[in-house]
């Protein structure tokens, strides 16, 4: 039997940079099929059968976590949670150290979450096993963003075209970047709303700065996704205080009655703050999807399993790094 | 590569035909299920269910993509592309007939049957198959047989479909002997 796919294996996921749009395309169309299993009486399928995937979280995240376990264990992988916080890191073990020891294990594939941007293509050099990157610091999110692609697409096919507003705390998210760089390559048009203080001069050239409510409405979007306030990484003062930032920034009971009105979809990346992001009447409004972004996810993460292919198992552990 | 036709555009329908009417002397008018293996057998399934139901009531239809249970996904050079599974009707004591183009290692239709019972417990499950090449890695055999070709290990055996292929043929290819 010959298989019919051409794309030479990739073994890392570490941004979205790195993918083409016949690539994002290629990991969506698998999605369709593995969210399909979870309607079956087993909903397990065996193709890593056999294969370790290990998650390594440096900084806490039970939701990715534990959509990666579930996507893993789906797909029939055996799958160990490597507990940063309580491990040998905490003694001052180096990461490559630590690498070592799990190569030596022979883990297939590495779930990587770092406070610190870099660390997932750090460690995806020096071993053999596909990398995913579960968000490292202000960098990148891959995972999230192609789970919102996905999500999108259910609600719009056709997705060139349409619109997406991304609202809230851009200086401090990853999730912002990797889903304005999704989004822009499946041809979707991108703006970005929040506060002057945490909408960066970085963003991309393709995003459109909205610098009050009434141009995110004249922008029209199909999709407001709303990005999670990171109190936890709040250190500066960039905003008055979480109330102000809801009547400015967030969707108020006015705001959401226009948005319903419009027919507009709500996404988010959850765990939403109530009265903070949003009020509580979104989370129960039809066309709110971030539900759906949590069942999404679980099949865009096995069909991201899917689509990388660890490297052979050379006798060293680690991998020697030229240049 | 010598290339020799083991079935034409006339011979195909007639086979089919005669598959039809085989399943048709055992199952007469009982609830019935017709599952084709992408990507050839789906055509076959497809057939089989038009011929069917010129003689009987409905039958149901699916169709099974095995990308996911291959054993040999580590031995890929390129991962195939999957589609997914389509099984719509309830498979707990379904009669199914499972459908491919060629049986040859039995390898496939045990990926197949594994992603049947995944979806729940049927009756019985019946394999037909258009063409039966031999060489058989696992105990399986085809209820319904078009045709067998007598075939070395490293022939290939190629069924070609209309629907898919722009004719209806069934072509041997042998190595040139050295």
């Amino acid at each position: 039997m010959n298989p019919d796919s051409a794309s030479p294996p990739r073994k890392d996921l570490l941004t979205i940079e790195d993918l083409d749009r016949e690539e994002i395309l290629a990991i969506l169309d698998t999605a369709k099929p593995f969210k399909d299993l979870f309607t079956r009486s087993v909903k397990k399928v065996p193709t890593l059968r056999g294969k370790t995937v290990l998650n390594l979280f440096y900084e806490p995240s039970t939701r990715t976590r534990t959509s990666f376990e579930i996507a893993a264990k789906r797909l029939s992988a055996d799958v160990t949670n490597f507990a940063v916080s309580t491990s040998s890191v905490v003694k001052g073990e180096s990461i490559l150290d630590t690498i070592d020891t799990l190569q030596a294990m022979k883990v297939d594939y590495m779930i990587v979450r770092h406070q610190v941007s870099g660390v997932p293509e750090y460690i995806a050099r020096h071993t053999h096993a596909a990398v995913i990157n579960a968000g490292d610091g202000y960098h990148a999110h891959p995972t999230q963003a192609l789970l919102d692609a996905f999500t999108f697409q259910e609600v719009f096919p056709e997705m060139e075209g349409k619109r997406i507003v991304v609202a809230g705390d851009i200086l401090h998210s990853r999730v912002a970047r990797s889903v304005f760089e999704v989004m822009h390559k499946l041809g979707v048009e991108v703006g970005a709303f929040g506060p002057a203080t945490l909408v960066p001069d970085t963003v991309p050239d393709y995003v459109r700065p909205l610098a009050s409510f009434d141009e995110v409405l004249e922008f029209n979007p199909h999709v407001l996704y709303l990005l999670r306030l990171q109190l936890e990484r709040q250190q500066a003062n960039f905003f008055p205080s979480m109330r102000e930032y809801h009547r400015q920034y967030g969707v108020t009971a006015e705001r959401f009655h226009i948005l319903r009105e419009r027919g507009a979809w709500i996404m988010h990346p959850g765990p939403v703050n109530r009265g903070v992001e949003l009020v509580d009447d979104v989370m129960t409004y039809e066309r709110t999807l971030i539900n759906t972004q949590v069942e999404n996810g679980i099949a865009t993460r096995m069909a991201i399993l899917y689509h990388l292919t660890p490297e052979e198992q050379k006798r060293s552990p680690r991998k020697e790094v030229t240049a | 590569m010598q290339e020799h036709t083991i079935l034409d555009e006339t011979d195909i329908p007639a086979v089919i035909r005669r598959l039809a009417a085989q399943i048709l002397e055992r199952h007469g008018d009982a609830p019935l299920a017709v599952v084709g293996i992408r990507t050839r057998g789906v055509t076959l399934a497809d057939r089989l269910v038009q011929e069917l139901q010129r003689h009987r009531g409905d039958v149901d239809r699916g169709t099974l993509d095995i990308s996911l249970y291959r054993d040999d996904l580590d031995n890929l050079a390129a991962l195939p592309h999957v589609e997914g599974s389509d099984i719509s009707f309830d498979i707990e004591g379904a009669r199914i007939i499972l459908c491919d183009d060629v049986l040859f290692t039995g390898r496939t239709i045990r990926a197949a049957m594994n992603v049947l019972l995944d979806y729940g417990r049927p009756e019985r499950i019946e394999l037909a198959v258009l063409a039966d090449r031999g060489h058989r890695e696992l105990p399986i055999a085809a209820t319904y047989t078009g045709v067998t070709v007598d075939t070395r290990h490293d022939d290939y055996l190629r069924v070609h479909f209309t629907e898919t292929d722009r004719e209806d043929r069934v072509i041997h290819y042998t190595p040139e002997a050295s």
